[in-house]
Order: C-alpha cells, then structure tokens, then sequence
C-alpha cells in the first residue's frame, strides 16, 4: 500500500518521522541505537552488510545504510536522532551529516547558520499554497511590545515573499 | 503549602554542553551565547527553588524506538546522566524528589492526564544542558529535579493545548503538596531549527520573537498552534516548544517577564530562553519588589486611561 498522504508531506525537504515511518523504519533505528555499545560498533565496522542482516532491513533500507544516503534513511522510516548516532560511528561531526542531507559542503552550511540559518521564506510548501505565514504565531501579541516593533512585524512579511518568489 | 513562583524556558543544544564540557564557553563563538546566560545564573542564585520540574525530551538516549511514552514523570531518587554515545556528560547526577513527584503523578492521572511513571531512567543533553545553563558547572546541582520527559521526536507528539493544561494539572498537584517548597517549572527545547533533511538549517526569529511575546502575554493563542504550523514555520524539529507550554500552564494567567536572550545560531539551532514570574503572593522580597513595578505601571496606566474616557 502506498504511503497515506499527509497536511505536513507538504513541507518541502522535510521527513517528519510519523507513526507509519517508525514502523516501517524500526530496525533502522534500532540497528543506530546497537552503536550506543562499542563492540557492536567494531562489529558493525568490521562488516556492514553481514552486521545489518540481524534487524531485518528491506533492501533498501540495506542500500541506504551502506551508502549512507541520510535522506534516503529518513524518508524510509529512519530518525534524525538515530541515525546520527551512525554519523559519529563513522567519526564524522553532525555538521558533516547536515552538509549530506542538504546537499552541500561544511563549510558552507556552516557560514549558512552563522549568516542566520535557512529563512522560512520559499520553503513553506512544495504546492505553494502555503506561502504565507501561519496565523497563529506569526503575529504578535495584541498588546505587544511598542508600537515600531508592530510596524514593522506587519510590513516585513509581504515584501519577503515577493522578493523571494521574484527571484525564483 | 508547595507553589510555582517561576517558570524557566530555554533551548537545549547539545554543542552548548559540549563547550561547556570542552570549556570552550569563552570562545567568541560560544560566548555570544552563553553571556546571555549570566543574568539568569544571577537570578537563580538569589531565587534559589526548592526543586526544580524540568520538562525536557530525551533523543534516543533513554528511549529508544522500544517505548515511548508520551509523558513520562521522572519518580526515581536519581537520574544519572546518559551516554549518548561519547560517555556520559561530566555533570553530576540528578538527584530526585521522589515524593512530589509521587504525588503530582497521583494528582495528574486523576485529572486525566494518563503520564507514565518511569522509576529508572537515565537524563540526557535535553535536560543537563539547560540544567547549566541556569545553574553553572556545580559539583552538586543545587537542589532536586523532577524529569518529566515528553516525547516529541514520534510524530505526533501531545498537542500544544494538551501541554498548558498539562502544566495546569502540574500547578494543581503542586499546590496540593502539603510541605513549604518553592518550586520553578523548566520548559526545554526549541526555538526554531531542523536538523534533518534537505530543509535542515532553517530558522525563523520572526516566529520565535513572536512566540516568547505571546508566551507572557496570551500563551492560550500559542496553545491553538497547531502543529503543521511548527513543523512548517518553526522547523520540524521547532515542534519541541510544545514543551514550554507545559512550564507556561503551570504558571499563572498573568505574569511578569523578568529576563528575555535570544540569538542564533548556536550550532544549528536558534537559542531562546525567557524567565517569566508569578506575581507575588508572600513571595522573598526580591521578588516582591520587581513584581510590585509592573503593578503600579498597570494602576498608572489604568488611572491614566480611565482619565482620558471619563
């Protein structure tokens, strides 16, 4: 059966890791939480493929692993939280996976998060229905704050978006 | 008669024990961030709670896929830090208030709120790190700590509404408890941040600022978002502000905000803290004094809005 559609498959570049994907991705995340124990560290290093038979993975969860294709784990059921613990058996920081999953290089995620981080604007929605700000939180409180800052919150959001959707 | 004086909210970054652990936490990098903890280690020195609730997540440290509960109350006498994966943090281990938390856990089951009890458990970054950022690198944590950990890493985890009213069953349990202790409610996690997938990196300070404005103000408003709007807005791993909502019902409708720090980025994630009072009711005179000028501001204001209408 195919995967059940979700409000939040919406979200673009984003696995969120729901019911359906933590038990299709159960013995990913527990062949990760095995590595928590050195010997099966040096058992999974030793060989991969052979290690891996023990939690019962399709073989594309297999393929995943031993690729290590990050996106690929998480889309298949496989948790952030988890799979980074596979990240560190291979030594590396989890700014070497983040740099993975985004399809870019250390260093520039990095000076990506020092300029401020990913902005939220374009990256709402993949149908673009979604482009605006939610209602909720995205406005101050009624009484907030002084009277620039609400100028401000009001004005911003609109003129960002078209900036963004121009460019694009 | 116990009662919640405070309420403590503050991300959780694990790098930021590392720097501690590494004592990096004067490089510039670090220290942007760990500067504006100075004050709130200042006010918790003077505020000095009896015990301390830290609502916090673990990540795949004391659970794992096997169980997850949703709420799960920390009833042991200690918590000892956890491995998670290069031995566990040099920090010493939590030590519990086991019969409090015995009986908020009696109270809130009775009001519905089905938490799990869990009587052995170890604590990870989730809880240690806010733990020094408030408190510093103490050979001893100052006073007891009851864990109570939510889960929201399992999509979904409990609604933003099922929070508050958590900490409203928490408020009420506490105030129950028969002994004199003063006690402050930690709520851990956020602000905005993924940190998987192609998206990972994002950060929004515009959601963030409005959510601690909202979180003084009309937390009632932040406990209607739902949790599309987090994962979309605020990141899908920004769903963890949940959890402040559990620290912001346990505290009363209104309150004075005493101390605000927000800066990004630390690692990946945007780093938000806020310390929020009740106003006081027999509270030690230092609190006194600070909750007693915001009241006679708002009997100012009131005055002077009731002069011009009249």
């Amino acid at each position: 059966m195919a995967r059940e559609q979700h409000d939040y498959d919406d979200i673009p570049g984003t696995f969120v890791f729901d019911q359906e994907r933590s038990r299709q991705g159960y013995g990913i995340n527990m062949f990760c939480m095995s590595l928590m124990a050195d010997e099966n560290r040096k058992a999974f290093k030793a060989n991969e493929a052979e290690y891996l038979k023990k939690f019962n993975l399709t073989p594309e969860q297999t393929d995943a692993v031993l690729k290590r294709d990050y996106n690929r784990m998480l889309e298949l059921g496989g948790n952030i939280y988890f799979t980074a613990k596979l990240g560190a058996t291979d030594g590396h920081s989890f700014r070497h996976l983040a740099a993975v999953m985004t399809g870019s290089t250390q260093e520039h995620y990095a000076s990506m998060m020092l300029a401020g981080g990913r902005s939220v604007e374009g990256n709402r929605s993949r149908s673009g229905k979604f482009d605006k700000p939610g209602r909720v939180a995205a406005r101050p409180a009624k009484k907030a704050s002084t009277p620039k800052a609400r100028k401000g919150k009001a004005a911003k959001p609109k003129a960002k978006t078209r900036a963004k959707k121009s460019k694009k | 008669m116990a009662r919640i004086i405070a309420g403590v909210a503050s991300s959780h970054v694990p790098p930021l024990g590392a720097a501690i652990d590494n004592k990096q936490t004067e490089e510039p990098y670090w220290k942007r961030v760990f500067s504006g903890f100075e004050k709130s280690k200042e006010w918790m020195r003077q505020t000095r709670p009896d015990v301390c609730i830290v609502v916090y997540n673990d990540h795949a440290s004391a659970f794992s896929v096997e169980i997850v509960p949703t709420f799960a109350l920390g009833c042991a006498a200690e918590f000892p830090p956890a491995d998670e994966g290069w031995g566990p943090r040099p920090v010493p281990v939590v030590k519990g208030h086991p019969q409090l938390a015995a009986h908020i856990a009696q109270s809130v089951i009775l009001d519905e709120f089905d938490i799990t009890v869990v009587n052995k458990m170890t604590v990870d970054h989730g809880l240690t790190v806010p733990m020094n950022l408030l408190f510093g690198s103490p050979n001893e944590w100052p006073c007891p700590v009851i864990p109570l950990a939510v889960n929201v890493v399992l999509y979904p985890p409990p609604t933003g509404h099922r929070c508050f009213m958590l900490g409203r069953a928490i408020r009420k349990a506490v105030e129950a408890y028969p002994e004199d202790l003063r006690v402050v409610v930690f709520g851990t996690g956020g602000m905005s941040h993924q940190i998987s997938g192609p998206r990972a990196g994002l950060i929004n300070s515009k959601f963030d600022k409005a959510f601690l404005d909202n979180l003084t103000k009309d937390p009632q408003k932040l406990a209607r978002i739902p949790h599309l709007e987090y994962m979309r807005e605020a990141g899908a791993e920004g769903i963890e502000m949940v959890m402040w909502l559990i620290m912001r019902g346990a505290l009363d409708d209104k309150v004075d905000e005493t101390y605000r720090f927000y800066t990004v980025p630390a690692s990946n994630t945007a780093v938000g803290h806020i310390i929020l009072e009740n106003r006081a009711k027999g509270a030690k005179a230092t609190g006194k004094r600070k909750a007693a000028a915001p009241k006679l501001k708002r009997a100012a204001a009131r005055a002077k809005v009731h002069r011009i209408h009249s």
